[in-house]
């Protein structure tokens, strides 16, 4: 049974409420540092990696953006340990993106202590910066105020509003001018014994409240699926669906479980004599460059399609607005169903490329001996 | 060769498959000339790039040719090659690739005339289904 503790806050002291708790979290010497999204000095967002209470004045765990899937932050500060205590705040998608991680082994969990938060979703960068600049707070956002704005693409169809495998919740799903922490691992409540924070009941709607955000999220990513699917059903719309591409990789870089050191396509398996591609117009009568678009993406999704977890970082960060998380999205939904596989569901699982048995899968050959 | 020839490019493991082709090929087995074979030293070395090459070039169909399980010659090559094909099968045939155009066959050293009927069938079918819909495209 999971055990909850409350933590109120007046109108527009959302923030500070947290930076207390953050700050005795520090002050008691649970944690050397907290990773979190905080305000920049002079504009924005980021995730930051605070050790000082006293920073912690700037912190904005809500904030309607998500500037960079913080996996990859986690996996900066892990892949080679510092041995120090820590906690990392993190939406679902970046939980689940962080399991890939870690079963890649290009991040590690033993000093981290997962905080997932709920997450409504987030705005794409420019339409936070906007959102902000306008006066928009995180408590305006979570009161359904978005001043005109839309969350991004992929998080309205994102089945996650909850974080699963973390330590710890910070839930707002349900509650009413209050956090409820929710302690659900054996690290979780060794950090609220360390606290001495008592427990009591969860808020009493949330569990029908989560569910019907998912509900409405699967009606509206089946039918964003569905009509993707029949819009790229053949070659000549998939490349029409990319038309924008210029090879300039934001996506791969941006993508969390991207994993390769270096991509394929930067190395000179890919850097073309000039005779290669005089050969190339000859042989088709013309050649669009730069070439290998299409090569790429469908390079991409044998890559990573098992492993997408579907945060639609690749969408944000594509400079020609191509709508790349419905595309790796839909295709991962059949590619991870194919092996029995949900990307970040479990640590425990084997990724589908990194394992194999020899009685599965007879259907490929249809042979049997 | 005629425009409803269909072109198949075969990436053979060098232990079996390559072996069985050979095989046939001295055992003075005919198959159609339709197959482009290249020679890997196992089916497990087949990146799916190289798949979506060869359709993306034109390719109407590909083989791939590797040992019956328990047989690679590196212990478990064919099942990683396995495990690519049902992934490249799932997202190929979601832009009109199916898998009647991507094959993993299973053909032994010793299979020659197996190796002759997997060519046979695989034009035959690929005859009746039409040109790859990459056949021609214009840009890469």
């Amino acid at each position: 049974m999971a055990e909850f503790t409350k933590l109120c806050y007046q109108k527009g002291e959302l923030n500070q409420a947290l930076s207390e708790f953050f700050g005795a979290l520090i002050e008691q010497k649970v944690f050397d540092a907290v990773l979190l999204p905080a305000k920049q000095p002079t504009r924005g967002v980021m995730q930051t990696l605070i050790s000082r209470p006293d920073k912690l004045g700037a912190i904005d765990p809500w904030a309607p953006v998500v500037p960079q899937n913080a996996a990859k932050l986690v996996s900066a500060l892990t892949a080679s340990p510092s041995g120090r205590p820590a906690a990392a705040v993190l939406r679902s998608c970046e939980v689940r993106a962080l399991i890939e991680l870690t079963k890649l082994k290009q991040a590690t969990q033993d000093d981290v202590v997962l905080f997932g938060i709920d997450c409504p979703g987030r705005f794409e960068n420019h339409d936070f910066l906007a959102f902000s600049d306008q006066g928009g707070t995180s408590e305006d956002f979570l009161s359904g105020d978005f001043k005109g704005f839309e969350v991004a693409g992929a998080c309205k169809l994102c089945q996650h509003p909850v974080a699963g495998n973390v330590d710890v919740r910070l839930c707002m799903i349900g509650a009413e001018n209050a956090v409820y922490v929710e302690w659900l691992t054996e690290r979780g409540n060794a950090v609220r014994e360390k606290l001495g924070m008592q427990t009591e009941a969860g808020p009493k709607n949330r569990d029908s409240e989560v569910e019907a955000i998912k509900k409405q999220r699967t009606e509206e990513r089946d039918r964003r699926f569905a009509e993707f699917r029949e819009a790229t059903r053949d070659f000549q719309s998939l490349q029409a669906h990319l038309a924008g591409c210029v090879n300039c990789y934001n996506c791969r870089v941006a993508c969390p479980v991207c994993y390769c050191k270096e991509c394929v396509f930067v190395t000179d398996t890919f850097r073309h004599d000039g005779s290669q591609y005089m050969g190339w117009a000859d042989k088709r009568g013309a050649l669009k460059m730069p070439v290998d678009s299409l090569f790429y993406h469908l390079t991409r999704l044998a890559h990573i399609s098992t492993l997408c977890v579907g945060c639609g970082q690749c969408t944000s960060a594509c400079p020609n607005d191509i709508q790349l998380a419905p595309l790796f999205c839909a295709v991962a939904e059949k590619t991870q169903a194919r092996f029995d596989y949900r990307a970040g569901r479990s640590p425990d699982e084997a990724q589908p490329l990194a394992t194999f048995h020899d009685d599965e899968l007879v259907e490929v050959t249809g042979q049997v001996k | 060769m005629s425009a409803n020839e269909p072109t198949i490019v075969a990436f053979l493991c060098n232990w079996c498959t390559f072996t069985a082709a050979d095989l046939a090929g001295t055992s003075r087995l005919s198959y159609p000339s339709n197959v482009k074979i290249i020679r890997m030293m196992c089916s497990g070395m087949v990146d799916p790039k190289y798949v979506i090459k060869a359709f993306l070039e034109g390719a109407d169909g590909v083989l791939i040719g590797g040992c019956w399980p328990g047989d690679c010659h590196y212990i478990n090559g064919n099942y990683k090659a396995r495990r690519r094909v049902a992934l490249l099968t799932e997202i190929l045939k979601q832009f009109g690739i199916g898998e009647d155009r991507l094959w993993l066959r299973w053909v032994a050293a010793s299979e020659g005339n197996m190796f002759q009927e997997v060519i046979t069938d695989m034009t035959k079918q690929l005859k009746e289904l039409g040109p790859s819909p990459l056949k021609g495209r214009l840009v890469a």
